[in-house]
């Protein structure tokens, strides 16, 4: 595959993993945070930690829409999806993450509702207007990857007068949580984590650029490298961190040229500004209340507001006593460290998020690593 | 079925624009004449012909193996075959896997009232072709319409039985440490060649489902490496899902080379659009074979000169392992788990 295979290249990622090894400091612990789930899965997806030095310690970060999302929020889906007329509009992650009392978008499709699992925001759109007899409200989670198209439908169904379509908004940003992280007495009360540098998502800037995250990487003396979701990409971002941190520098560096610039997106940014708006705080699983974390749909845009226009109420509801999501979202322990990690949570019986989607840090584990443990 | 009797129905069936009603399945005339225009006319065999409710049959000598299966795919068309071929094929690969001669099947259609009667036409005369060109005859069935909206079109059921000739041993409990891990081709080409088809995922790819019948490369294994362990077809679940089962049934854990995994650029090319990983889609002209390492290049040979296998590869090695895992070395020289597929990766495929 062209533009795939170079980025997968066993020779190559042995030339970097070499280089890693001439450079780190053999009495320096290097704690790098990848902050995205989409890094963890290509980082056990093809074994790069079997290339690592073992002076390079990996944190895995609260990057996965579908794990920081909290129980009160899909609660607030599956009330959606229970009311009559409503057909809602779900990417798959979603379906099988578990709500409470062990309900899940799955159970309550089996039992009857109208869920439908989609790959696009356009195709919850295309769904409304096909089936003008019902209530079609999207599903939408995501980081600043996927807000975009978010922002295109409701822009769209505006434009067409849609009068059954709505947006059950759940968009996160990437640059709060990333602060939150080190910042927060809530974070630091929970449990210290030491992390010395991050690989930023990507995707996300692709969207908003590299810019958002200069302030925080001088404020906190903390280097990122905007990193891409090849193998090989992430190896060198590595490197890219470990040669900041060995200089002392704490810069924001692009390792993503072939898509990534400062300024990012200036028409995909325009777009979701005009529809969409800070929250004042949002509940993450894991990290609790985070001020200007999310996103929400301007007050000109309401009626396509699934929130409004079914006046759903906002639920706080605490997570599986046994589930340890939340410390493994902030980096605090291993998806190993979990007590019901493999035994009773598992992919077919997750009780929490990070064991269900395809960027949870736990379903990474359990999926391509497991065998180190066995081990 | 004798001539005369096609005389018994005053208007024959209207292929064109004629539908599947309820009375096709009642067990009155309109069904006698669905069974006589269609079903009997395409699969023509002197078991049928008696129009008994059974076929009464002499097997050669040998064990028999006998399997059964039940097509739901949608949709029921696809580059590469139908619902109707795969019916044929997914049940003669299954009496294969066992080393068995495929012989007769079974065909039994679960039909929705108003499906079209041409699209009905297309997927049995697409089964009779199947059938003949694996050399199997289908002896007996059944119809069964339900009420609109209580099915999808088509939905078919075959059971198979074959006769394993002498000497024949194959089984999911035979793998032993040291032991190697053929692929007759390239994966994922079915699952991907439907979900292709599938409504809002358009994709313009020349690709075909691998659907095809196996008994015939496998009495060429078979004859090629005596000691050959066992035989499985990576159906659903694809190549991970069966090699977990066999690693569990023999107590061992299995190694696999990501590097020697054959897989077409563009079913890799969906496969990363999708987020779908090759070793998890079905495929539906595949085998993999376990054998001694001392059969490994005969084995391979004798599978490359076969059209079926002309792309068929040492993928991996069994080995010893109290956990039986499946693992994988990553093309980038690492290593990962090759689990069993949780959820569902591409539903209703086969």
């Amino acid at each position: 595959m062209k533009y795939i295979d170079e980025f997968r290249d066993g020779a190559a990622a042995r030339g970097l993993a070499r280089q890693l090894a001439v450079e780190i400091q053999p009495d320096r612990e290097y704690r790098l945070m990848e902050f995205c789930g989409g890094h963890t899965h290509a980082i056990y997806r093809y074994g790069v930690q079997d290339l690592l030095p073992a002076g390079i310690r990996m944190i895995h970060g609260p990057g996965c829409p579908v794990c920081v999302l909290p129980v009160g929020r899909l609660d607030m889906a599956l009330d959606l999806a229970t009311r009559p007329n409503v057909t809602l509009c779900s990417y798959g992650d979603m379906l099988r993450v578990p709500g409470s009392g062990g309900q899940s978008l799955l159970r309550a499709k089996a039992a009857g509702a109208e869920i439908r699992m989609i790959y696009s925001a356009a195709e919850a759109l295309e769904l409304a207007r096909r089936h003008s007899e019902r209530e079609v409200v999207f599903f939408a989670i995501g980081f600043e990857t996927t807000t975009p198209p978010t922002a295109l439908v409701i822009q769209q169904a505006a434009a067409l007068d849609l009068p059954n379509f709505s947006v059950f908004c759940n968009h996160v940003l990437t640059p709060p949580a990333i602060v939150h992280l080190l910042d927060s007495p809530e974070a630091r009360e929970l449990d210290a984590v030491a992390i010395d540098g991050f690989l930023g998502p990507a995707h996300v800037s692709v969207v908003i650029g590299s810019r958002p995250y200069e302030a925080f990487a001088s404020g906190y003396h903390k280097p990122v490298v905007i990193a891409g979701f090849e193998p090989l990409d992430v190896m060198q971002s590595i490197l890219m961190l470990v040669r900041q941190l060995n200089e002392g520098r704490a810069e924001v560096e692009n390792q993503y040229t072939r898509a990534v610039t400062r300024d990012g997106n200036a028409k995909a940014q325009r777009l979701v500004a005009e529809i969409l708006e800070p929250r004042s705080v949002f509940e993450w699983r894991g990290l609790g209340p985070v001020p200007r974390s999310a996103l929400q749909i301007r007050a000109p845009y309401a009626r396509f507001d699934a929130e409004r226009r079914f006046a759903l109420e906002p639920r706080t509801v605490p997570d599986h006593r046994a589930c340890q999501c939340g410390a493994v979202l902030r980096g605090a322990i291993k998806p190993t460290d979990c007590k019901v990690f493999g035994t009773a949570c598992t992919p077919e019986t997750p009780l929490g998020a990070c064991m269900v989607s395809a960027e949870g840090a736990c379903a990474a584990y359990y999926s391509y690593g497991r065998y180190q443990e066995a081990a | 079925m004798s001539a005369p009797s096609r005389r018994r129905f005053a208007t024959p069936l209207d292929f064109e624009r004629g539908q599947v009603e309820l009375s096709h399945g009642s067990g009155g005339r309109a069904m006698a004449q669905l069974i006589e225009e269609l079903f009997a006319a395409a699969f023509r065999n002197p078991w049928l012909d008696q129009r008994n409710d059974q076929a009464c049959l002499e097997l050669p000598p040998g064990r028999i193996a006998m399997t059964t299966d039940s097509y739901v795919v949608s949709p029921l068309f696809f580059p590469g075959g139908d619902i109707g071929s795969l019916a044929v094929h997914g049940t003669v690969n299954d009496l294969a896997m066992a080393g068995a001669r495929p012989l007769h099947l079974s065909a039994g259609f679960i039909l929705e009232a108003g499906f079209p009667l041409a699209e009905l036409r297309r997927i049995v005369e697409s089964m009779a072709r199947a059938a003949r060109a694996a050399g199997v005859t289908i002896v007996t069935g059944d119809t069964k319409v339900v009420e609109h909206g209580k099915g999808d079109g088509v939905f078919i059921n075959t059971a198979g039985i074959g006769v394993i000739p002498e000497g024949i041993e194959l089984s999911g409990d035979r793998a032993r440490p040291g032991d190697g891990v053929l692929l007759s081709g390239s994966l994922g080409d079915h699952g991907v060649a439907v979900m292709a088809q599938r409504s809002g995922l358009e994709f313009e790819t020349a690709l075909e489902s691998d659907s095809a019948a196996l008994h015939e490369l496998v009495a060429v294994m078979v004859a090629t490496a005596p000691g050959l362990r066992c035989l499985r077809d990576p159906t659903r679940g694809g190549l991970a899902a069966t090699l977990n089962e066999i690693a569990d049934q023999s107590g061992v854990g299995i190694r696999l080379w990501e590097t020697a995994i054959p897989v077409k650029p563009p079913v890799a090319a969906v496969c990363e659009l999708l987020g779908l990983d090759p070793l998890y889609v079905a495929n539906e002209g595949k085998l993999v074979a376990i054998c001694p390492p001392e059969d490994v290049d005969r084995l391979l040979a004798a599978m490359r000169a076969h059209p079926l296998g002309a792309a068929a590869a040492l993928v991996g090695t069994v080995r010893e392992d109290a956990h039986h895992f499946v693992t994988m070395e990553t093309r980038l020289g690492g290593q990962r788990m090759v689990d069993w597929l949780s959820g569902e990766q591409l539903p209703r495929i086969c």
